[in-house]
């Protein structure tokens, strides 16, 4: 690995920041329109299916609801889907569109992924092109990458109303939130992307099979299906579930480095987007600002670290002549500089496309996924959840403040009481109580053991992974672990949903309370919640609140296999 | 309270399930079929996945690589795609960890293959490693110069011939920032195959 390609994986790492950067105000503006429930030019077009929508839903759009109504109505929704999807999936064998005849799944993989996909996971224990019909993959999985988008975003706003709003219990109409989110954000922007997407080489076909002749006379099967307009969304939406089994490695999903790159953007421009909707919302933009320049500090620290141990190659082969970056599980066309990025992207959202295995990054390469996932994807996040999953550390990051000052703590013109930082706690420990305590039940039962492919400390990193993955709902996996069975199934989906849920209705608690409360100008005795103190105060909390817990998860896993890698000892 | 709820599950109730065949029916199937409909009219050879034909037979895409074992074509990078490798319906990376004893052994063993046909060191890593989709169309210039020797000694072509078509192949990087320098295994044979052809007929 010479100097030059190292500066150079430097380099497109801050590319790339930068524009993200650039990203968050267009894409903020747009959100800020919808979150406002303004006309767009998209509303001539699409005006009447929304009004459409609500009429044979019996919905009125202006019909505010309170934050205990706003969740009921976002969770019967989430049932409801997840049924919707359950069914179609166990049914697949007798449902249309599904030539290569493949038989339904089973009860319990059919469960896991139906809630896989309404929690924004998208963990896949299936390989798609060997299980899925294209039925399955459009009406059961592509209605969920845009519900579970929607959701999250809807989530946000009513939290932005929450801080901005004063002395009401008014929150929002869910449905409206959803429909709106959907219908002028999402399916137009997929529009653009999924034909991008076509043009670049992704297939798009109701096609299911091409059977090649190789130039040396073998058989390839070739599965092909529509692909392009479940990629678009499932990056755009923050999901990460991939048609195929390899998701964004597969040429087919990702033909092109160009492709690779706008997918890396195109996973962060929503979440990106939302720090300035929020900064709108609440009237002051800097506070937006400062959110994103705290999220994007930890971003690019954690994507320098990946590429430096990614670009150091696995010592392991040094001996047999095999030295430059560690090109196990990884794609030629990007190289390692853009897939250790991309590992970064995806898990620092709650993204968990993969266009590279991780379960072959080195040690330390591939204890930064495991980590961003563990701090709770706030570092731009998914889309919705990593704004109100920031906001969560913000409020906790002002109480501190407040503690040290012996003031009450404010935060963009609201008094954070007690019942907010219960609540947010309550949101922020669900993480470490799920991954901890549902690991360590994996590494005590056979059917837990059974799983792993890697022998010695890797082993408990690719469970630790697992449980990590499916609370924080980000979707990627160290996929050596066999996750297929009814043991990993279930205590994965019961991760899953926990880790989406009791952290949302929280969230739709804090902004029920601080919607009731009123507005308090900041005065000069306020902690200032803009500017480098206190993004360095935020964080501080991230790493410490959010991290500390997780650090002897890590010594065990990810450090103990970098070290025992470093005495050449081999699993 | 507990009436409060009930009242407000069924107010819910509608809704949900209303939404969810709506969306089903737009989200599902209307915005695939749509985007499907245009992709077909506007990029019928992207949207059908790439395919290269040969005398009105499909050989493979374009996009996803394919396995060569003969000494007269350049080889692909190991693959974990299905049983025999670069299965286009089983995409797969090995997912062994560095610390693996079983990775280890592969690309010692891998090593061992390519230093009996090709000697020459060092070892492009990418020609000893699997990719993560198993179908990793490419290998990187120095793997396909790597291999040059061999393939003009098994076709009795002039090495410099050989060199030029590779030289021919090589893609680099997009602004010099996105990707790397890469070659296409199964253009670049193509290439070859056409010049053993053309050489025959003595052009």
């Amino acid at each position: 690995m010479t100097s030059a390609t190292l500066v150079s994986g430097f380099g497109l790492i801050l590319v790339f920041t930068a524009l993200v950067a650039l990203l968050a105000k267009p894409f903020g503006l747009w959100l800020f329109a919808i979150y406002e429930g303004r006309q767009t030019p998209l509303h001539r077009v699409l005006g009447p299916v929304e009004r459409g929508f609500y009429r044979l839903a019996g919905v009125n759009p202006d019909q505010e609801q309170n934050w205990r109504q706003y969740a009921l109505h976002l969770m019967l929704f989430q049932v409801a889907t997840v049924v919707f999807t359950y069914a179609i999936l166990r049914l697949q064998g007798v449902l249309p569109m599904n030539p290569r005849g493949l038989p339904g799944i089973s009860p319990d993989g059919a469960m896991n992924t139906a809630i896989a996909f309404v929690t924004n996971t998208n963990w896949q224990w299936y390989a798609g092109e060997t299980v899925l019909s294209n039925l399955s993959q459009m009406v059961g999985l592509t209605l969920h990458n845009f519900l579970s988008a929607a959701t999250g975003i809807a989530v946000a706003f009513a939290l932005f109303r929450g801080f901005a709003r004063a002395q009401t219990s008014n929150l929002g109409n869910f449905w409206a939130d959803c429909t709106r989110i959907t219908l002028y954000v999402l399916l137009p922007a997929c529009v653009v992307y999924a034909l991008y997407l076509v043009a670049s080489g992704v297939p798009q076909t109701f096609a299911s099979l091409v059977n090649a002749t190789t130039l040396e006379g073998a058989h390839q099967a070739i599965v092909v299906g529509p692909v392009a307009s479940q990629e678009a969304i499932k990056m755009l939406g923050t999901n990460g579930g991939g048609f195929f089994n390899a998701n964004s490695a597969h040429p087919f999903e990702n033909p092109t480095a160009l492709v690779d790159f706008v997918q890396m953007l195109s996973i962060f421009a929503l979440g990106a987007g939302l720090t300035y909707t929020f900064g709108k919302a609440v009237g002051n933009t800097r506070q937006g600002w400062a959110i994103l320049w705290a999220m994007l500090l930890l971003f690019v620290a954690g994507a320098s670290i990946v590429w430096w141990r990614e670009a150091a190659g696995n010592p392991m082969l040094h001996h047999l002549g095999v030295m430059g970056a560690n090109m196990e599980g990884k794609e030629v066309r990007f190289g390692a500089a853009a897939s250790a990025l991309f590992a970064t992207v995806t898990t620092a959202a709650s993204c968990g496309a993969v266009n590279a295995m991780h379960d072959s990054f080195t040690a330390l390469g591939g204890m930064i996924p495991l980590f961003n996932m563990q701090l709770g994807e706030i570092v731009i996040g998914g889309v919705g959840s990593g704004i109100y999953g920031f906001l969560l550390f913000a409020v906790l990051a002002v109480f501190l403040a407040g503690l040290m000052v012996g003031r009450t703590p404010e935060y963009v013109g609201k008094k954070i009481e007690a019942r907010e930082v219960k609540l947010a706690v309550l949101a922020i420990v669900i993480l470490p109580l799920c991954i901890l305590g549902l690991t360590a039940v994996a590494v005590v039962l056979p059917a837990g053991l059974a799983g792993p492919l890697a022998k010695g400390p890797h082993g408990f990193s690719e469970i630790l992974y697992a449980f990590t993955s499916a609370t924080a709902n980000n979707g990627s996996a160290f996929a050596g672990l066999t996750a297929g069975t009814p043991f990993y199934n279930g205590l994965l989906g019961v991760a899953m949903w926990l880790g989406r849920f009791l952290v949302v209705i929280p969230v739709l608690a804090i902004a029920g309370s601080l919607a009731a409360r009123k507005q308090t100008p900041a005065g000069p005795g306020s902690f200032p919640t803009t500017g480098g103190l206190w993004i360095g105060l935020l964080v501080a909390t991230i790493l410490i609140v959010g991290g500390l817990t997780f650090l002897p998860s890590l010594a065990l896993g990810p450090v103990a296999d970098h070290l025992t890698g470093a005495a050449n000892l081999l699993y | 309270m507990t009436s409060a709820i009930n009242r407000e599950l069924v107010a819910a109730l509608r809704p949900s399930l209303v939404m969810t065949g709506l969306f089903a029916g737009l989200l599902g199937l209307a915005y695939p079929a749509a985007i499907t409909g245009i992709a077909q009219v506007a990029f019928p050879w992207a949207a059908n996945g790439s395919l290269v034909t040969e005398h009105g037979q499909v050989i493979g895409s374009d996009l996803i690589g394919q396995g060569f074992a003969s000494p007269r074509y350049f080889h692909g990078r190991p693959s974990a795609a299905g049983s025999a490798g670069y299965d286009a319906s089983a995409s797969a990376g090995s997912n062994l960890a560095p610390s693996s004893q079983a990775l280890h052994d592969r690309v010692a063993g891998a090593v061992k293959d390519i230093a009996a046909t090709s000697p020459g060191s060092p070892v492009p890593p990418d020609l000893v490693t699997t990719s993560a989709s198993g179908l990793d169309p490419h290998i990187s210039p120095e793997a396909a110069f790597f291999q040059v020797d061999r393939v003009a000694a098994a076709r009795g072509l002039p090495r410099e011939t050989v060199r030029a078509l590779v030289t021919a192949q090589v893609e680099q990087p997009l602004l010099g920032l996105l990707g790397e320098p890469r070659v296409n295994v199964l253009r670049l044979n193509r290439a070859l195959d056409e010049a053993t052809v053309s050489r025959a007929q003595g052009h």
